[in-house]
């Protein structure tokens, strides 16, 4: 038998369930930023290959995605994913290590992205370089 | 003069009734009474944030082209503005330090058995809320270290499996950190965590005051509250204070290099001493064991940990009803060497 009491009791429950949730999903849905699209570009110019300095990296803004951009010291271009696979951190190119080096928990990868040392998980993705009438130019991901 | 107001003021709010309260509050006086002022040392250095704490945000601009430039401007040009920002850094750390030494006082004394359950878990969430003022606050002057620190200490969140990826978000305002990151940081370290912290810390001294200090029945003598105790406790905080102001004079807290999304994290990039033994251990782990990643079982272990202090109170009856008093005190001494032994590798490597 439903009493009298028992329906009440009910009624309220499911009312301030509906009262709490119509309270909270919004400020949840307010609590997550609207997505943005940023499109991807297909290639980036970097300016003249030959006044990048060799045995160096730097980072250049790929659309939304940070790329490292290395020059060995025989002259060669690599470029890579420079966000860690491991916990986001930012790599950089060590010259005495001929590797890719994470200074935060100290993970490494080779020059091909391949991680070969340290906690990542998994290898940074590589991007295409090539020089277009001695110009460098950044071209999407490979991997 | 001083009469008739007082007893204007009683008439209206029976003080007397509070002084007859002061009066029989006691303390009891043992061996280990020294460590009753470790709380008393805490909610200073509490107030201590709240005042410096409202200072900095007089100047304090949030944003990713103004916070760098305005905390500088706080220590190079404002009067004393080296002195605000560095006591709130020295006393932040000190207030943390002074919480893990309050908390394993308790459990040396084992004061945390009932009917005190709730004392120890009110005070193990003010130490999460702690941890928390840090970890937000470092991000605030928007330099180098704050940055990194901040992306792994955020990436850890989107680790978790399930809802990683959404808490990601919800705690960064978006996929990376960005100014967005500092707003929502800035956010929860001036609004959001003092008023729960005032709201946990009031819950936490009425437990305390309901329920007496622990071990009163077995002190062959008490002092009594106020004033002994009082002055006593003001005493320290004095002590306090000079020693903040020392470490904020001799050592100033450093402002670093501005954050920048195109740099690679410095070599020597290091938590704070608070959060060195958990990132020890995340980089120690191999990336993966039993196919699941390394920093997962990293977050695993922590969980856990953090999870048996917590409900230390419950299990800990389990373990006295076995007469094994003594593995307590091995799990004990050995948690605190193991962290300590983690935070010092994490130092020196
Ligand atoms: C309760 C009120 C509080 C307010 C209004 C407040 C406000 C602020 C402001 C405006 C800053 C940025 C200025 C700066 O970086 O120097 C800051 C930084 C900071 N706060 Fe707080 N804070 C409060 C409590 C706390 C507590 C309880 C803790 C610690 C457990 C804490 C830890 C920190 C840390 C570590 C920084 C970074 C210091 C630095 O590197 O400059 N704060 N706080
Ligand atoms: S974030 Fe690169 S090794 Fe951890």
């Amino acid at each position: 038998m439903i009493t009298r009491r028992k329906f009440l009791n009910a009624m309220l429950g499911v009312g301030t369930a509906g009262w709490l949730g119509s309270v909270v999903y919004p400020v949840l849905r307010y609590l997550l930023p609207p997505e943005t699209t940023e499109a991807e570009p297909d290639t980036l110019s970097l300016g003249p290959a030959e006044q990048f300095p060799r045995g160096a990296g730097k980072i250049f803004k790929f659309g939304k995605r940070p790329v490292l951009l290395i020059r060995t010291k025989d002259g060669a271009f690599h470029a890579l994913a420079a966000t860690c696979t491991h916990l986001d951190c930012l790599v950089q190119y060590r010259d005495d290590m001929d590797a890719v080096w994470c200074a935060c928990h100290g993970g490494k990868y080779d020059l091909a992205g391949r991680n070969i040392a340290g906690p990542p998980p998994k290898p940074l993705a590589q991007f295409a370089v090539k020089v277009v009438d001695g110009n460098l130019v950044l071209g999407g991901a490979l991997t | 003069m001083k009469d008739l107001v007082l007893s204007w003021l009683d008439e209206r709010y029976k003080l007397s009734s509070f002084l007859e309260w002061a009066r029989h509050k006691t303390v009891p006086v043992h061996r280990w009474t020294i460590f009753y002022y470790t709380g008393g040392v805490c909610l200073f250095l509490f107030l201590v944030q709240i005042a410096t704490g409202i200072l900095l945000l007089m100047y304090y601009r949030v944003g990713a082209e103004s916070s760098y430039e305005s905390v500088r401007f706080i220590t190079s040009q404002v009067e004393f503005g080296w002195l605000m920002r560095s006591v709130h850094s020295w006393a932040a750390n000190l207030l943390i330090f002074f919480v893990l030494a309050h908390m394993f006082s308790i459990f040396v004394m084992r004061s945390y058995r009932s009917p005190r359950e709730l004392s120890w878990v009110t005070g193990c969430f003010l130490l999460g809320l702690m941890m928390a003022f840090g970890f937000s606050g470092y991000l605030l002057p928007w330099n180098e270290l704050a940055y990194f620190a901040t992306k792994v200490g955020t990436d850890i969140v989107g680790q978790l499996p399930v809802a990683g990826g959404w808490l990601l978000k919800l705690v960064r305002g978006g996929e990376e950190v960005t100014g967005a990151t500092l707003s929502r940081f800035f956010g929860l370290h001036v609004a959001i965590l003092p008023a729960a912290a005032t709201c946990l810390i009031g819950v936490h001294l009425l437990f305390v005051q309901v329920q007496g200090m622990s071990h009163g029945e077995d002190a062959k003598a008490h002092m009594p509250f106020f004033p002994n105790f009082v002055l006593r406790d003001l005493a320290l905080w004095l002590v306090a204070l000079n020693v903040i102001c020392v470490l904020a004079v001799f050592f100033p807290w450093e402002l670093g290099l501005k954050a920048d999304a195109l740099k690679s994290a410095p070599a020597g990039i290091k938590p704070e001493w608070y959060f060195l033994s958990q990132y020890q251990l995340l980089k120690v782990m191999p990336a993966r064991i039993l196919l699941v990643p390394g920093e997962l079982w990293g977050i695993f272990l922590f969980g856990a940990a953090g999870g048996a202090v917590l409900l230390l109170p419950f299990w800990d009856s389990l373990i006295r009803a076995r007469g094994k008093e003594r593995w307590l005190d091995v799990l004990g001494w050995g948690a605190l060497a193991a962290t300590a032994a983690l935070t010092v590798w994490g130092h020196l490597s």
